[in-house]
């Protein structure tokens, strides 16, 4: 049984994810311009809604499985918050979320 | 139950560190977060390889839950406070599993890993040493698990609390979106469940909502408090987390996790599903 807890952020999407069927919000989180390890980042939906959350990789990546659609994606850290909007497609959807320290 | 007979905050748990007879657990399905830094003192308990069956889909039994106490070192009259990633999920699981086997003493710490870590509290990679026990548990308290006969039955009558996000409850998603989406089972819902995601019980940092805010949410969405009540998820963690507000926090007397969840009912044979936003209908004898 799979559970539901979150893989690791790793920068190469693993080769079983069908980028033709699955829609990918992937990314970094930054501070200044360097990548956040260990910030958490929630996705909400178009309705400001919570749908998941996941940590940030040593690389600051995130990745989500979501759905074509408007996003928000937020990052909390130690150094400080910040987010940003996506309009997801099929495939693959790269952001980066700065964070003001 | 009460908040404070049930939760502990991270300031009370950094004053608390080290004294006799309270020992800190972390619970997550992935241990390198404990294995890269954990509350000093703190033992780990892997969700997945030491709280599931390695064959069945099942819990491990009550000797097998004994063995697992004992070698970790925590007697019956300890205090056990549980933390963990994922806003506590396992965690929760893992506070649920404790009473399920009837350990007194349990409390989860408001906001788990998450809230420890934003705000900068210490952390270690130290394992320690805990001397072998001789843990007694108890039978399985069934009246806080539902099993699928149940849930099936309960479709109409008691409160369904479906705790997925409202994607996965609707059937547009079939798991949280930080998964592949590719699954076995159908997509929806069980007829008649309304959807309050475990998320609205929790703050941004993961600490739990005031029992005003949960009352008022858990009534709004439809909950009868005056009726017996079924939570279920995916696979049951998300739904102990939801467990915890409404039988621990808020108190409510009968309150069930389904920890087979939506992995077996979207796979069982014959039942109703329901599919969009509503909650849906009972379905109509003879169909």
């Amino acid at each position: 049984m799979s559970s539901c807890g979150a893989p690791a952020q790793t920068a190469t999407l693993p080769a079983s994810v069908d980028l033709s069927v699955e829609t990918v919000i992937t990314g970094t989180v930054t501070a200044a311009g360097q990548p956040v390890s260990g910030a958490y980042v929630r996705l909400l939906d178009a309705t400001g809604e919570f749908t998941a959350e996941v940590v940030t990789s040593e690389e600051g990546v995130f990745r989500f499985f979501a759905a074509p659609g408007k996003w928000t994606v937020r990052a909390l850290s130690r150094i400080g918050d910040g987010q940003t909007e996506v309009s997801a497609e099929r495939g693959l959807n790269e952001v980066t979320i700065a964070i003001a320290a | 139950m009460s908040r404070e007979n049930a939760l502990v905050s991270a300031d009370w748990a950094e004053k608390n560190l080290g004294q006799q007879g309270i020992v800190f657990v972390e619970v997550d399905e992935d241990t390198t977060a404990y294995d890269n830094g954990h509350i000093p003192g703190a033992v780990k308990i892997d969700w997945k390889k030491e709280l599931q069956d390695p064959v069945r889909r099942d819990f491990i039994n009550r000797a097998q839950f004994e063995e697992l106490l004992s070698s970790k070192g925590i007697s019956n009259d300890d205090t056990v406070i549980l933390y963990g990633g994922n806003n506590n999920w396992f965690a929760a699981y893992a506070y649920w599993y404790f009473k399920l086997y009837g350990h007194e003493n349990v409390k989860l710490l408001d906001g788990g890993r998450k809230k420890w870590e934003l705000d900068a509290r210490p952390l270690v990679t130290e394992v320690p040493e805990r001397p072998r026990t001789n843990y007694t548990a108890k039978p399985q308290n069934k009246a806080i698990r539902a099993f699928r006969d149940e849930v099936v039955a309960a479709i109409g009558t008691k409160n369904l609390v479906d705790v997925r996000s409202p994607d996965e409850y609707s059937g547009r998603l079939l798991a949280p979106a930080h998964l592949p989406q590719e699954q076995s089972q159908r997509a929806g819902h069980i007829p008649t469940a309304v959807n309050v995601p475990w998320s609205k019980a929790a703050n941004e940092d993961g600490t739990f909502r005031s029992d005003e805010e949960l009352r008022q949410i858990y009534a709004e969405a439809g909950v009868d408090f005056s009726r017996p009540t079924i939570a279920y998820c995916r696979i049951g963690e998300r739904s102990s987390h939801t467990w915890f507000v409404l039988h621990e926090l808020l108190d409510q007397a009968d309150v069930k996790n389904y920890d087979g969840s939506w992995t077996e009912y979207g796979s069982l044979v014959g039942v109703p599903i329901a599919l969009g936003d509503q909650p849906g209908e009972a379905p109509k004898e003879d169909e």
